[in-house]
């Protein structure tokens, strides 16, 4: 703490010398420049030219300072748990006014609202709106929306009556000068939830999402209200009172109307616009992300121009393109996008609460008054939570999801004023608007005390009401399916039941979004992508990543394992990893991506939570070794490679998930990454796995569906990554292939070429997609990285040392002794079943058209089921039997077994001892 | 329209059982008309049971289905404009037909249902009240988590086979092409892998799983607050909606 106050200090001193002393006598060397250029003539070695960069320059410096200072704030752990950063950067902008102050007698920056509401502003709210999670979003609009505009309005007038109310009783200093609609007008600016500082509050607090949600929606909502309410009052003072009439009203009424649905309209029609361009961009990828940024502020410009709601325009524009964009544009722009909007936006922020501080400081702008300060305080305070409750009381008559009392305290509690009612007081005219710099004086301290005090507050609040807080998992496949199932069944239900209900127009819009718009604004090679396979790909890949990402934590484990080959490739592995983790980005509509500005402490807390719930009750799971796809129909290889895929990903994050939620905050920006990746090629993924089983290691086949697809996949590849060069290639063979995949990788153990010297080779159960990423020099990096990780998971063998192990098995046997002395040589077992009655999988090997019928072998099995094993590994095989037919053997039950059990006995542990592999994850 | 909930109303008051296993807590009996419990009439404007005037309205709803009979048959949901595209419709529709789903559980399917079945299966769906105790929100949640898994369980063994959820999946991606078939498959094995994985958790060389019990479904779908999600608002349906 300590160290960081003095850091801070530090910080400051050399700040203000920068910046406050500099820019003071900058006019002065600036002119000296000019004087001496006159005077002295000659020619000057070196110039002063401070008037020429001097406005870039500021800008830069003041970037440079939030910067820094958003560093420093997080240097300290426990500091930032406690305080929310708007508080230190208020401060921090308190602080660095003050020290301006002195150096120049007169504050030389403060919050201007052209540099606010033009540039500040929308940087955050197109953040905001550009990965506002839609569907959070719209399945709560209609709370949202009565808050933003019944709430808000109920705020203005009560507050601004109340005020007037108390100038009438005296409560209010004679001073201030201000009648009814003065009162009105400050009311109506001072009583909007401020999104950049909600933003910021409730990011670090981890509210449950759908809290979240209504709080930062109806912040960004209300802006219409308050732009209309400003406005009309603005004009109302202007002509005064006495002279407005009875249409006027009306009139204000109409204009509410118009901003707010034009404003939303100005958004969409933008919003189609940009998903329309990006549709076309496939061989300008480079400024694809230009076009988001430029359509989405043009937006808010547009919007500006025709005094609509510019925040309602920008945000709907970037709720209504994200689905088309994110699934339009490449890979890398997505990343682009998402890092430079979150940058954006949170520079604004920060910049936006320092100058808010260094605003505060200026005395000649604001006049005190105790009795108005107190007043508005109180009412504002008041009337949000009687607002709150109100509507909450009339909308839990409709909701499905009642808001509870604990919801509507934090409701109340985080209506956080913040840099808009700032800016907008400002704006006011000093010669209309008697009371301005009351008004002035009583805004700031409106904003820091919310900001500030509830700010530092609602956090302990939260946990002391145990609010729900939201958790970071992601949900599981499960969970996605059954999330997808239930909407349909709201909107069959509905149906019969005759109603027209949220669920059944959700799923017209649905309908509509599928047959036109998606076809309208979404690339032909992205259309017909379904939802839910594009989150099975995301967690697919996610699993893939962190599976990956592990391989930088094993280090010390390898070190300690003899089998280990090069102790050099781990270096390697870890770069891959960087490598990766750098690409990160894409687009989640989890709310947690929002969170640009997580409370770096909170994170961690959460994050180390999680690492030990994770360890405490969730062991590794280990139902991997009762794989067999061998009861897979015939005919359906395709699947098989995507099993393969599934399944080796699945198990390997099993494998590694104790160590998962540390790196946690790497990897989501390579999951991200990942998953929206998905996005792109979603469908052709896990038909890229690598086919272990090719020898020839020039051409890595992309498993192939169907040739369509096929195509398109690798399409899809060419066009996403331009300029890297990937080793992947088009299957030669599809045909041949599919059939080995059952039993593939087994036979090719004893060949696998990053062990057995041909580097070169994508270890068979990273998926293609990975290695698609990495340029080629990283290739090897990249093999070297994987073997070793499967070196390490592998206990040394004591028959041969060299064996390669196939990465999966590897894994497999992690925990166990020795291989037992059962064990085949995969390359001896191929083809020929050892136990005919275990049927040894040990499959095609690469160059050898595999035998369809694939059995698996289990050699441990043997002893005690061996019998049983039979009958049921039957059934598995494709060609022979029907799965079904197995239940005949063993009774009822059997049945299902054999189902999972065809499942979970994959393929390619073949070789490896069944009963080792207690957490044989890897094969999945 | 008012009279016509208004004699709903009555109507029930006669019939108790009609409305009462509506409260789908376990009151009174849809079948048995015998077990009629006396309390059960609550018409009044709770949230905890389907009111009359929602009775009224889906009875209503009813007529119109089945064309003024006294049943509904499979076509009659086949006919629904609006469902047509559901890609799940067939489970759900074979819902309503299923013994299981009644109070209290029965076994098999029907061929007709009467209004009484329509109403208890409709109930599931009904929105929790907002004060619940915890074990009632629990019993809630059970009650709804059953019925989804009844839809699932198609051949009513107590588990959700891996057939049996790869035709879940599939239907569900029916709707969205060629993909779907294909990518069906994959996508439910690999949900079952973590079904296995979550419910098992360790599991021995020789054990298989068998299945999704209705345990491990609601340890599956521990997370998900279905008492929040499975609702629909019948108190939102106007009368007026429905009829004309």
């Amino acid at each position: 703490m300590p160290a960081l106050a003095r850091l801070t200090a530090l910080l400051l001193l050399l700040l203000v010398a920068g910046t406050g002393t500099g820019t003071g006598t900058a006019d002065e060397d600036g002119k000296r420049g000019h004087d001496g250029g006159g005077g002295g003539g000659g020619y000057r070695v070196v110039q002063w030219e401070w008037t020429y960069v001097q406005t870039p320059y500021v800008i830069a410096v003041w970037l440079l300072v939030a910067s820094v200072a958003k560093i420093l704030f997080h240097l300290s752990q426990r500091f930032t748990t406690v305080v929310p950063e708007s508080c230190l950067l208020i401060l921090l902008g308190l602080a660095l006014g003050g020290l301006v102050l002195l150096a120049n007698e007169k504050q030389l920056y403060q919050l201007e609202p052209a540099l606010f509401f033009l540039f500040l502003l929308p940087t955050i709210v197109g953040d905001a709106g550009y990965f506002m999670p839609a569907r959070l979003f719209f399945d709560n609009l209609g709370a949202i929306l009565t808050y933003a505009v019944a709430g808000t309005l109920w705020n203005a007038f009560g507050t601004g009556l109340a005020l007037h109310a108390a100038k009438l009783m005296g409560l209010i200093d004679e001073r201030v000068q201000a009648g009814l609609m003065d009162f009105l007008l400050f009311g109506a600016l001072i009583s909007a939830v401020d999104p950049v500082a909600v933003l910021a509050v409730f990011e670090e607090v981890h509210v449950n999402d759908m809290l979240f949600i209504i709080v930062f929606g109806e912040s960004l909502l209300n802006d219409a209200v308050t732009v209309v309410l400003y406005k009309v009052y603005i004009s109302f003072v202007e002509v005064g009172v006495e002279n407005v009439q009875t249409a006027d009203y009306f009139k204000g009424i109409a204009s509410f109307l118009v901003v707010s649905v034009g404003g939303t309209l100005v958004g969409l029609v933008f919003a189609v616009l940009l998903s329309f361009i990006t549709r076309f961009t496939k061989k300008v990828r480079i400024i694809e992300p230009l076009f988001v940024f430029l359509m989405v502020y043009l937006a808010y410009l547009t919007a500006e121009l025709f005094s609509l709601s510019s925040i309602l325009s920008m945000t709907f524009c970037g709720i209504g393109a994200n689905k088309y964009v994110e699934a339009n544009i490449s890979q890398k722009s997505r990343t682009t996008v998402k890092y430079t909007m979150k940058t954006l936006a949170s520079i604004a922020e920060t910049l936006i609460f320092i100058f808010l501080g260094i605003s505060a400081v200026d005395k000649s702008k604001w006049a005190w008054d105790t009795g108005l300060v107190a007043c508005t305080l109180v009412f504002i305070f008041i009337f949000r939570a009687v607002g709150v409750v109100a509507q909450t009381w009339v909308l839990n008559r409709f909701r499905l999801v009642p808001l509870e009392k604990i919801d509507q305290v934090v409701m109340s509690y985080g209506g956080l004023r913040g840099a808009v009612a700032f800016a907008l007081v400002v704006l006011l005219d000093g010669r209309r608007v008697k009371a301005k710099d009351y008004f002035v004086a009583t805004t700031i301290v409106v904003v820091f005390f919310t900001v500030m005090f509830q700010g530092l507050t609602i956090k302990p609040l939260v946990k002391w009401l145990k609010v729900p807080r939201s958790t970071s998992r992601k949900p599981t496949i499960n969970e996605e399916i059954h999330e997808r199932a239930f909407d349909h069944i709201l909107t069959a239900v509905e149906d019969i039941a005759g109603l027209q209900g949220y669920h059944h127009w959700r799923d017209k819009w649905e309908q509509f979004d599928k047959n036109y718009l998606s076809k309208l604004l979404l690339r032909k090679s992205v259309y017909r992508k379904s939802e839910l396979w594009e989150a099975y790909q995301k967690i697919n890949i996610r699993d893939a990543i962190s599976l990956i990402d592990q391989g930088g934590n094993l280090t010390s484990a390898r070190l300690s394992l003899p089998s280990m080959t090069s102790g050099a490739s781990f270096p390697d592995a870890s770069n891959v990893a960087n490598y990766l983790r750098e690409n990160g980005g894409g687009v989640c509509l989890d709310l947690q991506v929002i969170d640009n500005v997580p409370g770096g402490k909170v994170e961690e807390a959460m994050e180390t939570h999680h690492v030990l719930a994770e360890n405490l009750y969730k062991p590794r799971r280990r139902y991997q070794s009762h794989y067999s796809r061998h009861f897979m129909p015939a005919g359906e290889k395709e699947r098989q490679d995507r099993e393969v895929f599934q399944r080796n990903m699945r198990s390997r994050m099993e494998t590694f998930k104790s160590g998962r939620h540390k790196r946690h905050k790497k990897e989501r920006s390579v999951k991200k990454r990942r998953g929206s990746d998905a996005k792109d090629d979603a469908g052709d993924k896990p038909r890229r796995n690598i086919s272990w089983q090719d020898k020839d290691p020039v051409v890595v086949p992309l498993g192939s569906d169907e040739d369509e697809d096929q195509g398109e996949c690798s399409d899809a590849e060419k066009e996403e990554d331009v300029g890297i060069t990937f080793v992947a290639v088009k299957p030669e063979t599809p045909k041949q292939r599919p059939h080995s995949v059952a039993a593939a990788p087994t036979g090719d153990d004893t060949h696998l070429p990053w062990k057995g010297g041909g580097v070169l080779w994508p270890p068979p159960c990273v998926s293609l997609e990975a290695t698609k990423v990495i340029p080629v020099d990283l290739q090897q990096a990249w093999n070297q990285s994987i073997s070793s990780l499967e070196s390490v998971s592998s206990p040394p063998l004591p028959p041969a040392p060299a064996e390669p192990i196939h990465p999966r098995v590897g894994a497999l046997s992690r925990r166990t002794a020795p291989r037992p002395l059962s064990y085949t040589p995969p390359g001896s077992a191929t083809g020929s079943s050892t136990g005919s009655a275990t049927g040894s999988a040990t499959g095609s090997p690469v160059s050898a058209p595999p035998p369809p019928p694939v059995s698996v072998r289990v050699p441990l099995e043997k002893e005690e089921g061996d019998e049983e094993e039979e009958d049921e590994m039957r059934p598995l095989m494709p060609s022979l039997r029907p799965p079904g037919a197995a239940a005949a053997s063993s009774g009822r039950r059997r049945k299902p077994r054999v189902y999972l059990r065809s499942l979970v006995t994959a393929p390619p542990p073949v070789s490896e001892e069944p009963h080792q592999r207690e957490r044989g994850p890897t094969q999945l | 329209m008012e009279t016509v909930s208004r004699s709903r109303c009555r109507t029930s008051r006669y019939f108790p059982w009609l409305s009462s296993p509506l409260g789908a807590l376990g009151v009174g009996t849809a079948r048995e008309p015998k077990r009629i419990t006396p309390v059960t009439i609550q018409c009044m404007d709770s949230n905890d049971t389907v009111s009359c005037e929602q009775i009224g309205v889906l009875h209503k709803r009813f007529k119109q289905l089945s064309h003024n009979e006294d049943t509904l048959r499979r076509e009659h949901f086949n006919a629904i404009h609006d469902l047509a595209w559901n890609p799940i419709r067939a489970q759900i529709i074979e819902a309503f037909f299923d013994r299981r789903n009644l109070i209290p559980p029965g076994e098999g399917s029907m061929e007709e249902i009467h209004l009484e079945e329509f109403l208890v299966v409709m109930s599931h769906f009904k929105p929790p009240s907002l004060s619940m105790t915890d074990e009632e929100r629990d019993s809630v949640r059970r009650e709804k988590l059953r019925f989804l898994f009844n839809m699932h369980d198609t051949d009513n063994d107590g588990t959700i086979t891996l057939e049996e959820y790869r035709h879940v999946v599939e239907e569900l991606l029916s709707r969205s092409g060629h993909i779907g078939k294909e990518t069906a498959v994959s996508i439910a094995d690999a949900a079952m892998l973590e079904v296995a994985g979550i419910s098992m958790g360790h599991m021995e060389p020789d054990e298989f799983y068998e299945g999704i019990t209705f345990e491990h479904f609601l340890k599956l779908l521990n997370s998900f607050e279905i008492e929040a999600k499975m609702n629909v608002r019948f108190l939102n349906m106007n009368a007026s909606t429905v009829c004309y």
